[in-house]
């Protein structure tokens, strides 16, 4: 909890690394993925209770008060990095990237301890205009009393969450809602998607006269839902981060052992300048994002130039890793049997996710070059000198 | 926590240096020999010798109070003095009486250093290398040629490496050596780059004398030596300053802020992508300056020296490029001699010549990846042709 040095993890931040790999080595293995993700609800919901009540790190930057554990958003993030690695199955995204931040955001008391707790999960049915939020976009409505209607098309984790956190235009504005998913089944129906990656389901959420309970009011909506993204394009980087690196280990493990014209496929530089680079992209990705989970966590950086340098920055590095990682595994980084595909496409994915590089990027364009000086440019020679 | 005991500590020494030697006032040489005595040239390196045996990271600590005081960035002034020399003599050289009589003056940038490694037959195969030294008594007797050796007409000491064993296997014949630039046998001949300028020469070594003392390491060492010059060589390479936007970075997003009427959305995309580039590699060097102990720098400096090349050409390819026809000018071709204190960088058109050699000094990226593959990653070496070959055995050309 007390402040860190910028990038130094302290013995507790280790030791959270280390509990959370073993359990998603324990709970998460290739296998089990597999299992899990041509199944229903798409994950293990014993594993996820045990996630939250036993390891207690699904509402790691949750206060106290709020029923969390007080600690940083640096914890949450290193916990996300490690299942991000083991491409663990569950709601991480709905529940624990957005909605608890949405939450903790608006000073919810009512639903957090049980999504921390993993009893429940949640998803966030706000659509967001590559990564922002635009008040223009909300699709439903919202009565005076909290009577909602309105379809939100392709909600992360939606189709097994107990509570959706829903944006909806009211009389005096936009809020944020909660609707109980199970008690409103009928006035929220929920359509399952087939996804492109199995292990991150979407549903498409049509309410019809659901009610749904104010969490945010229009005059604190557009802000808690503004921070739910930043935390959220942080962590998600996090978790870009652990899916990239274990693809690079796996490509190196991979290069120094496939032999062809007699020697390990590691020792052509044509494959060792590909695995170099992606040392690169991973390292400026864990830069990237932790950078932005410890600025937003103290506020020692602007939270939207860090969000988005983080996510366009992961996104890049995840999707680019998983790409070449494809081709330094020849065909058989191409079949259905190999892991490759799995993360490539929750790389694809999450790239998508939030906004995409190029999103993130004009946003870094107004923010930092629109204010630019032109103090100190270069002179530039005239040939006249 | 110690490291905060030890930060104000820092924090401290470069105030106090700051208030009885104003950098404004005095000069140069001597508010830097005062920051050395001060313990702030290297912090990390022991008392006595320019630091105060803290961790390497809070030299930015001090760097930052002095620079804002209006203090000088020594590196720039004594480039191989301070980034390699410092650190290899600090770790190598014999006596304690030697490193200080060394390290105070090219701390102070009195005694600018320079670097004999390169040769003609000898770059990326660094260990190829055929300048021989022979002993000769106390002292060893060096004739060879160097080459692409930067600051050599300005250098009073050089570091040195030479064959003592040219039956041995290539990394096993080495030795280290310091070398007085200005000793009978040392010719420096200024060689022209394509900016025009003559920033490096070619030094002729005939029958120049080296005392033994002056030699770093043990005879046939000298390989390990070398490593510890290179590895701060890349380490000190890379172009990201620490603060978000310094560096090499903002010389492209001040010219595109000096020039609205040039935009396009294709340019600036490719601005952002360069800015976003440097603003990962700042804090990848921040992050690794934050991890590092009071050891010296792995391999993953390599990192840094790889993609701040490139980042630099491509900042000013992007410049060339916003600007077109009207950058294709230029101040001046006259060869000379870059004096003291002049804004090295020039104009725009010569950083846009002189980054061509980002990707070549100091280790060439091709050979970078070879060292991320290999001493990062752990993957197999290359074939090699010349392995457990004699050294005069090996073909050469
Ligand atoms: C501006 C400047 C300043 C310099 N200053 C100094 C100095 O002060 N002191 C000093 O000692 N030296 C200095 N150098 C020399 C520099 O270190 C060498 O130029 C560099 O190491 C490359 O060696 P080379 O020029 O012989 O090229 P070569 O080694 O012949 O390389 C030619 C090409 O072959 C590639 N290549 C070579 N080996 C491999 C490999 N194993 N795998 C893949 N590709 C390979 C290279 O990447 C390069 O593209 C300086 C160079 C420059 C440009």
């Amino acid at each position: 909890m007390a402040d860190s040095a910028e990038f130094v993890f302290s013995d507790e931040q280790r030791e959270l690394r280390a509990a959370v790999r073993r359990f998603a080595a324990d709970q998460s293995d290739e296998q089990v993925v597999r299992r899990l993700m041509e199944s229903d609800p798409g994950f293990d919901p014993k594993a996820w209770a045990r996630l939250g009540g036993e390891l207690g790190v699904l509402g790691l930057s949750v206060p106290e008060e709020l029923g969390g554990v007080g600690g940083t958003l640096v914890d949450q993030a290193v916990a996300v990095e490690e299942l991000g690695a083991a491409l663990f199955c569950g709601p991480l995204f709905g529940t624990v990237m957005l909605a608890i931040p949405a939450l903790v955001a608006a000073g919810d008391e009512q639903l957090l301890p049980a999504l921390v707790e993993g009893t429940r999960t949640a998803a966030f049915a706000v659509g967001d205009r590559g990564g922002a939020f635009d008040p223009a976009d909300v699709s439903v409505r919202a009565t005076a009393d909290g009577v909602l209607s309105g379809t939100v098309e392709r909600v992360v984790d939606a189709a097994a969450a107990d509570d959706l956190l829903v944006a909806a235009t009211g009389p005096d504005g936009v809020g944020l809602y909660a609707v109980d998913a199970a008690a409103a089944a009928t006035q929220a129906r929920r359509t399952q998607l087939t996804t492109l990656d199995s292990t991150r389901r979407q549903a498409t959420v049509a309410l019809d006269g659901a009610v749904g309970r104010p969490v945010a009011g229009p005059d604190s909506a557009q802000r808690v839902i503004t921070h739910a993204l930043q935390v959220g394009a942080a962590l998600l980087a996090a978790e870009q981060v652990g899916g990239a690196q274990h693809l690079l280990d796996l490509s190196v493990e991979y290069a120094k052992g496939r032999l062809q014209f007699g020697r390990p496929i590691g020792s052509f530089q044509a494959v060792k300048h590909t695995l170099a680079d992606m040392l690169v992209e991973v390292e400026h990705a864990r830069s990237a994002a932790y950078h932005a989970a410890w600025a937003l966590g103290d506020g020692s950086d602007d939270p939207a130039l860090a969000a988005s340098i983080a996510q366009a920055t992961a996104s890049r590095a995840f999707a680019g890793v998983a790409t070449d990682t494809i081709q330094v595994h020849g065909g058989i980084g191409f079949t259905w049997e190999y892991q490759a595909q799995l993360y490539y496409k929750r790389a694809v994915t999450d790239a998508a996710l939030l906004g995409s590089a190029e999103q993130h990027r004009g946003r870094i364009a107004r923010l930092v070059l629109d204010t630019a000086s032109a103090d100190g440019a270069p002179w530039v020679a005239t040939g006249t000198e | 926590m110690s490291t905060v005991a030890d930060s104000t500590r820092v924090a401290d020494a470069a105030h106090q240096v700051v208030r009885d030697h104003d950098p404004t006032e005095v000069p140069v040489h001597e508010f830097l020999a005062a920051t050395f005595d001060a313990g702030l040239a290297w912090v990390h390196f022991p008392e006595g010798l320019g630091g105060l045996g803290v961790p390497r990271g809070l030299q930015a600590v001090s760097d930052t109070i002095i620079q804002d005081a209006g203090g000088p960035v020594p590196f720039s002034l004594n480039p191989i003095g301070y980034g390699m020399a410092a650190p290899t003599l600090r770790e190598h050289a014999g006596t304690d009486e030697l490193k200080r009589e060394w390290l105070r003056p090219l701390a102070s940038t009195e005694h600018i250093w320079c670097q004999l490694f390169s040769e003609p037959g000898a770059g990326s195969d660094l260990a190829g290398l055929a300048t021989s030294a022979v002993r000769d008594g106390d002292e060893w007797v060096v004739n060879g040629q160097k080459v692409w050796t930067s600051l050599a007409h300005r250098a009073r000491w050089a570091l040195l490496l030479a064959r003592t064993d040219p039956d041995a296997p290539k990394h096993k014949g080495l030795t280290y050596f310091v070398v007085d630039m200005t000793g009978p046998g040392v010719e420096t001949r200024p060689l022209r780059q394509m900016t025009g300028q003559a920033e490096f020469n070619e030094v002729y070594l005939e029958n120049a004398r080296i005392p033994d003392a002056h030699r770093l390491g043990a005879v046939g060492d000298g390989w390990r030596v070398a490593m510890t010059t290179l590895m701060n060589e890349r380490s000190s390479i890379g172009s990201s300053g620490s603060r978000r936007g310094s560096g090499t970075i903002a010389d492209a997003v001040a010219l595109w802020a000096s020039r609205p009427e040039l935009h396009t959305p294709v340019l600036e995309d490719r601005l952002t992508r360069l800015w976003l580039r440097s603003e990962a590699q700042r804090l990848t060097s921040e992050r690794s300056r934050a991890l590092a102990t009071v050891g010296g720098p792995g391999p993953e400096g390599s990192v840094g020296k790889l993609v701040g090349a490139e980042l630099n050409q491509h900042v000013y390819e992007f410049c060339m490029d916003l600007l077109g026809p009207e950058a294709l000018t230029y101040h001046d071709y006259t060869m000379r001699d870059l004096q003291r204190g002049e804004d090295y960088r020039g104009p725009l058109q010569q950083r846009f010549l002189r980054s061509r050699a980002n990707t070549i000094e100091g280790g060439t990226s091709e050979v970078l990846r070879n060292i991320l593959g290999e001493r990062v990653l752990g993957l197999p070496g290359d074939l090699r042709a010349d392995s457990g070959k004699a050294w005069k055995d090996i073909p050469r050309g």
